[in-house]
């Protein structure tokens, strides 16, 4: 019975040919919309694997938190307990009750611009320098071992150093943020100017552009992809060291509101500014991230 | 009576360390204004190195390149090359890659819209005005040479070098910018010095092709006139007696008389 349907369907759809065109009318509709909805669907579902697997881990980590940490005797403050006591500090960031009683945000904004400061310096001293020892030779044997050494020192050793030359804590945490963020400014930049493809200089060399021209023209765009990775890898050390040397001299910063915090014995607080920190820290790298491949787009590709 | 453009008896020695190479040897070729002259070696026979003599980018250690009467003896737009690998600025779209050097040759002599129209003109020579928006790394190799040579062609040079313009290039996208040169070569009479390892093309679009003997110290070893009317068609030419006797004979000197030895 069974084969004989089939055998009458095939023998059936044999001789009615003219009806597959009338189908394939009412077919492209269903069709689009089908497309529509299965691009909907991706692009969901490529937002969900985006957002969710991290949202998992942050749940299980702070259930696990929130475990270790409830216990009597525990020494750090469960999830629930910073939740309550630095309520005010989640929700509201730009609160100011006092002089010394500001939130987080503001905070952040001072470090912020210190870090604005420092880094400016050295994003535009770093492109000079390394643009000079990656057209140099003698400049690179000269400087480059006297950099090697200098990068490995850590921010808050200059500390004592800034802080007895400027006699002001201002200008010395902005200090300490130029010379940790300029070496690999420096490094990197020279290293994609000696990069510089023989073919661009002849390229060059044949138009005859001047000194300006090709420096503009020529050696940033094309030392630009080295340039910003020296660039992401100081606004990095920049946003380490700021915390670290407002801990020390103190001010408004959020690093100072650590230090403070400890002294004061705010646990809860010094979480949520860790968080903030990181946070911040995540975006500034983005920005820089994102402004090098707006800055260098094409520039890689050959 | 000076010829338009002179190489005087160059010779080229590359030192490093203690060993000395000599490279080229008493090099001395005059070209007409308008003509078309080829060079061609085997590779390794250093007629880079001699392009990039008359182009400036290498300086001769004796010797010197005249042209219009003027010894010249670093890079300038006057010699415009187009380089082998293209060299166009991928960070540039294709209408600014022509547009800086329009800017250069002609930024005190020309008016903004002048040089706009100036770049688009030359990028309508090579047929590339469609693509002018795209950065070269979306366009084909053929569509970078065009470019290439369009850049070059917007100097207005004296003397346009060509160093392999086609070597990267397959054989009908090839033939193919061949014509498109052949036709430009036609229409604005250029002078144009290229280097080619490839007899057909040589035969193909020179008014001369100079033939260099093997390195080291390569010197000229031949120089034939190619006697062929122009404008030349590619299809005609395959069955052309004095086409294939060129052919033949830039054959012979470089697969008889001047074997290259290493190859194989």
């Amino acid at each position: 019975m069974n084969m004989t349907v089939a055998k009458s369907d095939i023998s059936a759809s044999i001789p009615s040919a003219p009806t597959p065109p009338a189908a394939a009318k009412i077919v492209p509709l269903p069709l689009k919309q089908t497309a529509m909805n299965t691009r909907l669907r991706a692009g969901l579902v490529r937002v969900a694997s985006a957002v969710i697997p991290p949202l998992v881990m942050i749940v299980l980590l702070l259930t696990a938190w929130q475990l270790l940490c409830m216990r009597p005797g525990a020494t750090l403050p469960p999830p629930s307990k910073i939740w309550t006591e630095a309520y005010d500090l989640i929700v509201d960031p730009f609160f100011v009750a006092g002089p010394q009683d500001i939130g987080l945000g503001w905070r952040v904004l001072t470090s912020l611009q210190r870090v604005a400061i420092g880094y400016g310096l050295a994003a535009l001293f770093g492109i000079m320098l390394g643009t000079l020892i990656g057209q140099s030779v003698w400049a690179m044997r000269g400087l480059d071992p006297i950099f090697q050494v200098l990068r490995t020192i850590s921010p808050l050793a200059w500390l004592p150093i800034s802080l007895a030359a400027f006699r002001d804590s201002q200008p010395s945490a902005i200090f300490v943020i130029f010379i940790t963020s300029v070496w690999p400014i420096i490094i990197n930049t020279a290293v994609g100017i000696r990069n510089i493809p023989q073919d661009y200089r002849n390229v060059a060399a044949v138009l005859q552009l001047n000194h300006f021209e090709f420096f503009w023209k020529i050696m940033i765009p094309s030392a630009a992809p080295y340039i910003f990775t020296g660039l992401r890898i100081g606004i990095g050390l920049s946003w380490l060291a700021i915390v670290a040397a407002e801990m020390l001299t103190g001010g408004v910063g959020i690093g100072f509101f650590i230090w403070d915090a400890w002294n004061s014995s705010r646990l809860p607080d010094i979480f949520i500014a860790l968080a903030y920190i990181g946070i911040v820290g995540f975006l500034l790298d983005r920005i820089v991230a994102g402004m090098a491949s707006i800055v260098t787009r094409g520039t890689s590709a050959n | 009576m000076t010829s338009y453009c002179k190489i005087d008896h160059v010779d080229k020695v590359f030192r490093r360390g203690n060993t000395e190479t000599c490279v080229l040897k008493e090099i001395t070729l005059d070209i007409e204004k308008g003509e078309y002259v080829s060079i061609i070696g085997h590779s390794g026979c250093g007629k880079s190195t001699l392009l990039n003599i008359v182009a400036g980018l290498t300086e001769a250690t004796t010797g010197g390149v005249i042209l219009e009467g003027k010894h010249v003896d670093e890079p300038g737009p006057d010699r415009a090359v187009v380089f082998q690998n293209h060299s166009l600025l991928p960070w540039l779209t294709v209408y600014d890659n022509v547009r800086l050097a329009v800017d250069k040759v002609f930024g005190g002599k020309k008016s903004r819209a002048e040089r706009d129209a100036w770049t688009l003109h030359n990028l309508n020579l090579v047929q590339m005005t469609h693509a002018k928006d795209k950065r070269p790394s979306e366009i084909s190799g053929g569509m970078k040479q065009r470019v290439g040579l369009a850049r070059a062609l917007a100097m207005e040079p004296k003397i346009l070098l060509l160093d392999e313009p086609f070597g990267a290039l397959d054989a009908l996208t090839r033939a193919h910018l061949q014509d498109t040169v052949m036709g430009l070569h036609q229409k604005l009479g250029n002078t144009v010095m290229m280097i080619t390892h490839d007899v057909d093309e040589a035969v193909l679009l020179s008014d001369r092709i100079i033939m260099m003997t093997n390195g080291p110290a390569a010197q000229i070893g031949e120089i034939l006139t190619v006697p062929i009317a122009r404008p030349r068609k590619r299809l005609e030419l395959v069955t052309d007696a004095t086409f294939l006797k060129c052919r033949q004979r830039v054959l012979e000197f470089l697969y008889e008389r001047h074997r290259f030895v290493e190859a194989a």
